[in-house]
């Protein structure tokens, strides 16, 4: 029978030939992920039900980002705890303070993610790593606990859906543009329970940076996970990383799709999410028509568009020029190495010279945690992932979602700016 | 299993975890302290209205948005007792489930239920009967899988059974 990239990865891991959509499964877990918030809880009920033991030290990454450098005591006794149990565990792969970053930044980053593994995260933007062709998706803390103890999970196989995306991006639009141009079409639970394939000349076009920007954000429109066939692009990055050796699935050419969607970009324009939902999608066109809607914030970062190529995009526009009075600029480079080498390349100088501070990693205030939170009625431009009321910091504060280079236009002229005219 | 308590209804598609607890509380996670906080960004009143046994009926994709398990135990510790809506986002329906606690899916829930109503719901033969407006629903009853899971208490406790 034939099957999609993502049945052949689910199958593989339950020891069959084939799966089928709605078969329940259990799979084995090749890569489990640990951040701080939803890892305590998980520890707690391994202890309580004695069951505190980790299948494989080795497959566990552990990677404390939402409320790091600690926010408050509660955040300080969670890593504390994290800190303790990995210890004891003796999980070796701890990025603590100084080696910090986003999680799901970090973990393609230092060579974690390969092809055709599964990965799961008690995190809902998991399903990031996708972009591998891997099958990674986001659970809760009990199922956490589970992974954690058993090295397995059950999972109900997704129907998958097709989104194949042609033609060249203009000036000033990118990956972020597409994914939300895409969820504003099909709406925050269009892909409800099902695995989102992302193809197309466009996608073998965009870099591994610019690809996990669009598999990061699968989640927001209801999917289990996002996935990108690997190709030499993936390869090389992956092999810049690790040694391990993976295997790459491809879906066949007659695989079942309960859907295929098909777009042109070469028309694409620069996309705002507007509040309080990321299918709120608005085009610069319509945005130019509408009376201008100041910010109070802009805020690059996040495991969505905190990589060093977001950097160097919003550094390119910026680079020269003062932001707007009365707004205010917060970078967080996603990851320690990425920090290092936007430092390398001069871009925290552009950044401040500017007039923008610069954070050190941490998911922050794009959940409102700290660094940065909205106070009541305050705006912010974000190229962060979701826009729900009271997402960074007061519910009667604003998220717009946009790229990177829409946010910088935006701290620029202090409101929501088309980027193009920036764009060289 | 027979269940019986009040509906608090909401109106209103794609309710997200960041409503149901906001970020800002995810530095606790016990039932009870996270509990003050349930809806909090949707609904300050609702957990003052909220008694033991009630129930949250809502539109589609309740649940939707961060995978925090912390929406489910905040919900489970301000007494609610299941949440009946139109579809559930997948994350929060796995943690249900993982959790004991009942995800209803009954299209149309918040259209066909007022607030206040009065609810008795049958787990077993999936049905809702509105006590306050002698309506009848049926829900598509959990597969078996779910109800073992819900029945021992939770994904930790049927894998160490069927060890």
């Amino acid at each position: 029978m034939s099957q999609t990239i993502t049945e052949k990865i689910l199958a593989k891991h339950c020891n069959k030939k084939e799966v089928k959509p709605g078969e329940l499964i259990n799979a084995k877990i090749d890569l489990v992920m640990c951040h701080d918030v939803t890892t305590t809880p998980a520890i707690d009920m391994l202890e309580k039900s004695n069951t505190d033991k980790v299948f494989n030290p080795n497959k566990v990454v552990v990677t404390p980002d939402h409320f790091v450098p600690n926010k408050d005591i509660k955040s300080a006794d969670m890593v504390k705890r994290i800190r303790e149990w990995a210890k004891k565990h003796k999980i070796e792969t701890f990025y603590d303070i100084g080696r910090h970053g986003v999680c799901h930044a970090i973990l393609p980053e230092q060579g974690h993610v390969v092809p055709g593994i599964t990965i799961v995260c008690g995190d809902s933007h998991t399903c990031t790593h996708g972009a591998f062709g891997a099958f990674s998706t986001g659970i809760g803390s009990t199922d956490l606990a589970a992974a954690l103890s058993t090295g397995e999970l059950w999972f109900k196989v997704p129907e998958s859906i097709k989104f194949v995306i042609n033609g060249n991006l203009p000036k000033g639009v990118y990956s972020k543009d597409i994914i939300l141009k895409i969820i504003s079409d099909i709406g925050v639970d269009g892909a409800l329970y099902k695995a989102m394939e992302f193809t197309g000349s466009t996608i073998k076009s965009l870099s591994m940076e610019a690809r996990m920007t669009i598999t990061n954000m699968a989640i927001e429109a209801g999917g289990k996970s996002g996935i990108i066939e690997p190709d030499k692009t993936t390869e090389d990055y992956v092999k810049q990383r690790t040694k391990t050796q993976y295997q790459i699935y491809r879906s066949d050419p007659d695989a079942e799709y309960s859907e295929t969607k098909t777009y042109d970009v070469s028309k694409l324009e620069p996309i705002v999410a507007f509040p309080d939902l990321p299918s709120n999608g608005k085009t610069m066109s319509e945005i130019s028509k509408m009376q201008d809607i100041k910010v109070d914030q802009a805020y690059l970062g996040s495991c969505t568009n905190g990589r060093i190529e977001d950097l160097r995009i919003a550094a390119q526009i910026v680079k020269g020029k003062k932001i707007a009075k009365g707004t205010r600029m917060i970078v967080v480079p996603a990851t320690t190495d990425i920090w290092k080498q936007a430092n390398k390349e001069g871009l925290l100088d552009i950044f401040m010279e500017f007039g923008a501070t610069v954070s050190t990693p941490t998911c922050g205030a794009c959940l409102g945690g700290h660094m940065g939170i909205l106070a009541e009625g305050e705006t912010c431009i974000s190229t962060t992932n979701r826009n729900f009321t009271g997402r960074m910091g007061h519910p009667k504060s604003k998220v717009y979602l946009a790229s990177p280079a829409t946010v910088s236009a935006s701290a620029i002229e202090g409101k929501i700016a088309d980027p193009r005219k920036y764009v060289k | 299993m027979i269940l019986k308590g009040k509906a608090h209804v909401y109106k209103k598609d794609h309710i997200n975890t960041d409503e149901i607890i906001p970020a800002r509380y995810l530095n606790m996670d016990k039932e009870a302290d996270l509990a003050k906080f349930a809806m909090e960004d949707l609904d300050k009143t609702f957990i003052k209205k909220v008694k033991p046994g009630d129930f949250i009926v809502a539109g589609e994709n309740f649940g939707c948005g961060s995978s925090r398990e912390h929406a489910v135990w905040a919900l489970r510790g301000s007494g609610v007792k299941a949440v009946i809506a139109g579809s559930f986002a997948r994350i929060f329906f796995r943690n249900c489930i993982n959790n004991g606690f009942y995800a209803i899916e009954l299209k149309d829930a918040s259209k066909n239920i007022n607030d206040q109503d009065e609810l008795e719901i049958d787990i077993e033969s999936g049905t809702i009967k509105n006590l306050t407006t002698k309506k009848e629903f049926k829900f598509t009853p959990f597969p078996k899988f779910a109800i073992d899971i819900i029945k021992a208490g939770g994904l930790l406790n049927y894998i160490k059974k069927n060890k």
